[in-house]
């Protein structure tokens, strides 16, 4: 018997996994050769997708990127096939890693629980039941855990604070808003491990004294929603979520400005997804009110491997003040894409020539925004910046959720600035003025710049001021970071047309 | 389906959303799923379920891009144009496909077979450029398989 692995991930599925799936079942079965066929996560080598996998003296081999035509063969001779990667673990991008939340994705079936508890699972939880919760705060500050959703928020500060809050209602929640493009990790990790998120919301919930959870998910994620709700009923049925706890999911629809928290918590409660003023803080005053922990997938997923494996352990990775793992998405025109868990501290240059392999249409690299749609587009000369929230901090920028994408000399930045401005403009919440306002005018603004009128430029950099200044929440005080950035390093693209002609 | 049985579905739907915490967005998405928009004729019986006013209803119907006030086409395709399907050539292929369909903007074919909506960011940025048709993920588009896609039967 034949034991393959392939991924059932979106991005897998979006490049035809489940037409190689097919493909082999329908081969093996012509030839009478038995396979047992399990679908996993992905190992986020995005480049290589479909990716099959199969089980060999312990070790696992790779072949992709795979299309159904490329079956037959393989079947006929699995070791000298041209599409053939030799050993998964030794492939450069993937052994290059440090693996802790993402440990288990891909190598196994999302929604064995089994599986799951035999590589580990559950024991950062089974550890904290056995703590109190002031241990559990202690442990998480002491790892220098950070929020992961963008921020950069100290972790056991804000889950001390919720603890120590009056009330009897507590609530966690998890961010799986995930609206940055070029990240993906959340959804990597709720499709291909989504019992690490509950087990790190099941230490949260007891760390805070909350007896309820939500995952606020996006509906653009359908195959993270389905995974994610078979995944809670089945935990539910081993007693993993309890009448202790519980967890539901609760889908967005299609509004970016509700990843912020505050936001997030207004569309919780049924209401339009309007930014609050803080404070209070959600911490205090939450959903309904309540004391309420908001939290990104991937900090949540963190916890159980600093409860099972020590604080101690999790801090000695990183740089400066910045602790830990990151798990980087490297994403748009790359050669390598994919998902990259790295100890903070790599360069840019690292992450893009050597890892990511330079750009997929082969042309020189040109920009790369960091961070999402509110993230600064770093030029070549600064790709010496390491990967942490203090340099990037320095440099203008942010690291955001570790997106990262890649744009090759044929991009014009103007029109990306631009587009940092419209789409601004588009999921405003409306509630403060230099955002919903100065986002419109800010397009205009580029549009006369663009047909050469020179007394656009001063304009633009002062619009930006009063939006940073003046915005109540990130995105309208960080949509200068792409504008200004492209401005200021690329300045070529915004010569005026008239000018540039001359 | 007569008016009478979708208002009866539409209570139905109301009143078993109504105990949740913040019911309105499950019960809106519930509405969504079963009539493919949110009718007019939901939201007085919303509104009298939860206790809420006509104001408040369309104030958060409108301000979230997944809800529509009309029925979509029979299949529904999403484009992707944030920036990392940007840096892969979203915008030229998006244009593209938009004059295929005869499409000027987003929106539904003459023939009513397809809803095309702009989406912002699919988490498939690392097979740029992406759509998601009928909820499946589709990447490292082209016109020739985003075409192929279109004509195979719905699943
Ligand atoms: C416009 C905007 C969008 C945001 N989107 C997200 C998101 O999609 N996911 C997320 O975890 N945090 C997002 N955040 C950050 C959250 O407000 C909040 O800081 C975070 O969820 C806290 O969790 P953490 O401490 O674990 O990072 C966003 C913030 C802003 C201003
Ligand atoms: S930017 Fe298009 S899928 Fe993320």
């Amino acid at each position: 018997m034949l034991t393959l692995y392939l991924p059932r991930d979106a991005a897998a599925l979006a490049v035809g996994a489940n037409a190689v799936a097919r493909a082999l079942k329908d081969e093996a079965a012509r030839r009478g050769v038995e396979i047992r066929l399990i679908r996993t996560g992905s190992r986020g080598m995005a480049w290589l997708e479909p990716l099959l996998e199969m089980e060999q003296e312990g070790e696992r081999l790779g072949f992709g990127p795979l299309a159904p035509e490329d079956v037959p063969e393989l079947l006929d001779n699995f070791d000298t096939h041209p599409k053939s990667l030799g050993k998964i673990d030794e492939i450069p991008f993937f052994n290059r890693q440090t693996r802790l939340t993402f440990a288990r994705c891909g190598v196994n079936d999302p929604l064995n629980l089994d599986a799951y508890r035999a590589a580990g699972g559950l024991n950062g939880l089974e550890h904290a039941l056995r703590l109190s919760p002031e241990e559990i705060i202690r442990d998480i500050t002491e790892s220098g855990l950070r929020g992961r959703g963008g921020a950069g928020f100290p972790t056991g500060i804000k889950w001390e604070t919720v603890y120590k809050a009056n009330g009897t209602r507590k609530y966690i929640v998890c961010n799986a808003d995930e609206g940055d493009s070029g990240t993906f990790a959340d959804r990597m990790l709720i499709e291909g491990d989504p019992f690490l998120l509950i087990e790190g919301m099941a230490i949260a919930a007891r760390a805070v004294g909350a007896a309820r959870g939500y995952v606020y998910l996006r509906s653009e994620y359908p195959q993270a929603h389905a995974t994610l709700s078979q995944a809670l009923q089945i935990a539910r049925r081993a007693g993993v979520l309890n009448r202790a706890f519980d967890i539901e999911i609760r889908l967005g629809a299609g509004a970016y400005v509700c990843g912020e928290e505050t936001a997030l918590l207004n569309s919780m409660e049924g209401k339009r997804g309007v930014v609050r003023a803080k404070p209070p803080l959600p911490a205090h005053a939450g959903f309904l009110n309540c004391p309420t922990v908001v939290n990104n997938v991937l900090t949540l997923a963190a916890a159980p491997t600093i409860m099972a494996r020590g604080a101690g352990f999790y801090r000695d990775f990183g740089l400066g003040r910045s602790r830990g793992t990151i798990p980087v998405q490297i994403a748009g025109n790359v050669r390598r894409g994919g998902l990259f868990e790295t100890a903070f501290g790599m360069t840019l240059a690292e992450l893009v020539t050597d890892i990511a392999g330079g750009t997929a249409t082969g042309r020189p690299v040109k920009a790369v925004q960091v961070g999402g749609p509110l993230g600064a587009y770093f030029p070549p000369y600064k790709f010496t910046t390491p990967l942490c929230y203090e340099a990037f901090d320095d440099q203008g920028g942010l690291i955001g959720h570790a997106g990262m994408v890649v744009f090759d000399e044929t991009a014009d930045m103007l029109a990306l600035a631009r587009f940092a401005m419209e789409f601004c403009a588009l999921e405003s919440c409306g509630k403060c003025t230099p955002c919903r306002i100065g986002a419109v005018r800010g397009t205009e603004t580029l549009d006369r710049l663009r047909a050469g009128d020179p007394a656009a430029r001063p304009l633009i950099e002062d619009l930006c001021e009063t939006m940073r200044e003046g915005s109540l929440c990130a995105l309208g005080g960080f949509t200068p970071y792409p504008v200004l950035s492209a401005l200021r390093h690329f300045p070529e693209d915004f010569t005026p047309v008239q000018e540039a002609a001359q | 389906m007569t008016q009478t049985d979708t208002l009866a579905q539409i209570r139905a739907i109301a009143m078993s959303h109504a105990q949740a915490e913040g019911p309105l967005l499950p019960l809106l998405h519930a509405v969504q799923d079963r009539f493919g928009h949110i009718p007019a004729e939901a939201l007085p019986e919303i509104a009298q379920v939860l206790n809420i006013s006509d104001a408040e209803l369309r104030g958060v119907i409108s301000f979230y891009h997944d809800f529509r006030d009309a029925p979509p086409g029979r299949r529904i395709l999403r484009l992707c144009r944030a920036e990392a399907c940007q840096a892969m050539g979203a915008p030229a292929l998006i244009e593209r496909i938009l004059a295929h369909l005869g499409l000027e903007r987003p929106g539904t074919t003459d023939d009513g077979a397809l809803t095309v909506e702009f989406a912002y960011c699919l988490g498939l940025c690392a097979c740029a450029p992406a759509a998601l048709l009928d909820g499946l993920p589709l990447g490292r588009l082209t016109d020739a398989a985003l075409r192929t896609a279109l004509e195979e039967p719905q699943c």
